[in-house]
């Protein structure tokens, strides 16, 4: 059964139309790639599924629920968390303050978020601004974590990152994949990467799903390569 | 230890140790003076749970203050005259209880600030300054055309209000109420600053919409901050009119609402502490400048010019030599 489901959903900016039709589905436990070129609407998906920005057609459904006319606090009350492009901490905040403010009963807590990204306890009273882009990015996924979220979203969470970095951030998501069956939604443009830990892929171009399928088959019957 | 810890501290034993060297050398009116500072100090943090913390530009807190004040007179002036506020379901003759005056003054001008903060808050920037000042002045002019309590001549209030084994009249011991309130009120606005609802407050002043990815709702999180930070400014004002025995329409002007303002910035925007050092630095100006000439506002224009061009962290900021702690 899906957790998320997008059918087909438009969204504009003001008067200029991102999205012309992006279907999707994200079962529980599942990770789902969102892949395409830049500018092709996946971040504007990201945004419409948090509801950050309206769709202006079409309809999205969050476990059973219509997220139609839902404010996005409620939506990610619902469950859905999302580590946003560029990181995006709280800069004013500490690491453990940012996580505080985020935080949220359920399984994950600081001392868990501890155990997946150690470097962020040995960083908890520096103040986010001063953290790496990597170390960043690791608070926004701990933050995004610390909302118990059913359904993680995460916005080019390696983009812009050092490659050790990445590799780091990269089997964080593998081992959340593997331990918490948490569902994922990957923005990314990393194949390779996306190939071991995605389990379906799906495409867009020009605002609008062109292809969705297996991970595996991205590359023979998407790229035809 | 931090400096701006030290600096607390240090403001703290001069407000306990000033006033008891004015009751040793019999200097009542030196006590007053620090007791006017620690209410005033009172009505800064208020307001700087809302600006500080959560960065919304109040110009209206005299209002808060005001019905603080009102309450005050009203329920003391029916109390003392024998006349009943109202009959039905009972009779209610006021009260010449502080504890009793605190608590309305507290649900009084917390009702006020969330019935403005509800309406208030879903502006923003110059819009909310306008409007927060814009409820402040209709309840100005409101109070001067209300005849029954005073009008434009304000109300006296013949006796002081009553505490629980305390002698109120005395000097020390008024003041000893008021330091009680102020530090307990500091304490409790430290924990809530360091508490969940205080990040995510002092998260929303920066970015509301990253606030909303996260669960939360910057509306609601910003309306109980204002609603909390009036409250505060209303006991403020129920303890100023019961130090002067008198309320007055000034009380909710807009000159109130700025001097409020200025307190918080001289002593340090986000400040714990940072309006109780702006409170104590205007009662000093005021009290020394004040004998020097009738327009020593004018130097706290001054200082405040000084401080907002070169110190942005305050005095307290500017002693701890930290950056602004507000964006």
């Amino acid at each position: 059964m899906s957790l998320l489901r997008l059918e087909n959903v438009t969204a504009s900016y003001g008067a200029s139309q991102a999205l012309f039709g992006v279907s999707l589905e994200v079962a529980e436990g599942e990770v789902l790639a969102l892949m395409g070129r830049n500018g092709m609407g996946k971040s504007t998906t990201v945004k419409t599924i948090c509801k950050l920005l309206p769709a202006t057609a079409g309809t999205i459904h969050f476990a059973d629920h219509d997220l139609a006319g839902v404010p996005a606090h409620r939506a990610a009350r619902m469950g859905i968390g999302l580590v946003p492009e560029g990181r995006r901490c709280f800069t004013n905040l500490t690491v453990l303050e940012n996580l505080t403010a985020a935080a949220r009963a359920g399984e994950w807590d600081l001392a868990k978020v501890a155990t997946l990204f150690p470097r962020l306890e040995e960083r908890k009273s520096q103040s986010a601004a001063s953290l790496s882009g990597g170390e960043q990015q690791m608070l926004a996924i701990g933050r995004a974590l610390m909302t118990n979220p059913r359904l993680l979203i995460l916005d080019e969470a390696t983009e812009g990152l050092a490659p050790i970095v990445r590799q780091e951030i990269w089997a964080s998501i593998a081992m959340l994949k593997a331990q918490t069956g948490m569902a994922i939604l990957l923005v990314d443009k990393s194949l390779r990467e996306l190939r071991q830990v995605a389990d379906r892929a799906v495409v867009l171009e020009r605002g609008e799903t062109v292809w969705r399928g297996a991970m595996t088959d991205v590359t023979t019957q998407y790229l035809g390569v | 230890m931090t400096t701006e810890r030290i600096l607390n501290a240090v403001v703290v034993a001069g407000l306990v140790l000033f006033p008891i060297w004015a009751w040793m050398a019999d200097e009542p009116f030196m006590i007053t003076l620090a007791t006017k500072a620690a209410i005033l100090a009172l009505a800064g943090v208020g307001l700087n749970l809302a600006l500080g913390i959560g960065g919304l530009v109040s110009f209206g807190h005299a209002a808060f203050f005001g019905i603080g004040g009102y309450a005050m007179g009203i329920l003391a002036s029916h109390a003392q005259a024998y006349d009943p506020i109202f009959t039905q379901p009972f009779v209610f003759e006021g009260s010449k209880s502080m504890p009793v005056i605190w608590l309305t003054a507290i649900l009084a001008s917390g009702l006020a600030a969330l019935g403005i903060g509800a309406l208030s808050l879903r502006t923003s920037g110059v819009y909310f300054i306008m409007i927060t000042l814009a409820f402040g002045q209709m309840l100005y002019f409101f109070s001067i055309s209300w005849p029954a309590y005073g009008g434009e001549d304000g109300l006296s209030i013949y006796v002081r209000n009553s505490f629980p084994g305390l002698n109120t009249l005395d000097p020390i011991q008024f003041y000893g109420i008021v330091l009680g309130v102020l530090c307990a009120v500091l304490f409790l606005l430290a924990r809530l600053a360091k508490s969940p609802f205080g990040l995510a407050l002092g998260a929303a002043r920066q970015t509301p919409l990253r606030v909303e990815t996260v669960g939360i709702s910057p509306y609601r999180l910003q309306l109980v901050a204002f609603t909390l930070s009036g409250m505060i400014t209303g006991l403020a004002g129920a303890l100023f009119a019961d130090l002067n025995r008198f309320v007055s329409p000034v009380m909710f002007s807009w000159q109130t609402s700025g001097e409020i303002m200025v307190f918080v910035i001289i002593g340090g925007v986000a400040r714990l502490f940072g309006p109780v050092v702006g409170a104590i630095l205007f009662i000093i100006l005021e009290h020394l400048l004040g004998g020097l000439s009738d327009y020593w506002h004018i130097y706290l224009g001054a200082l405040l010019l000084l401080i907002v061009l070169f110190a942005r962290g305050g005095v307290i900021g500017t002693l701890t030599g930290r950056e602004a702690a507000h964006d």
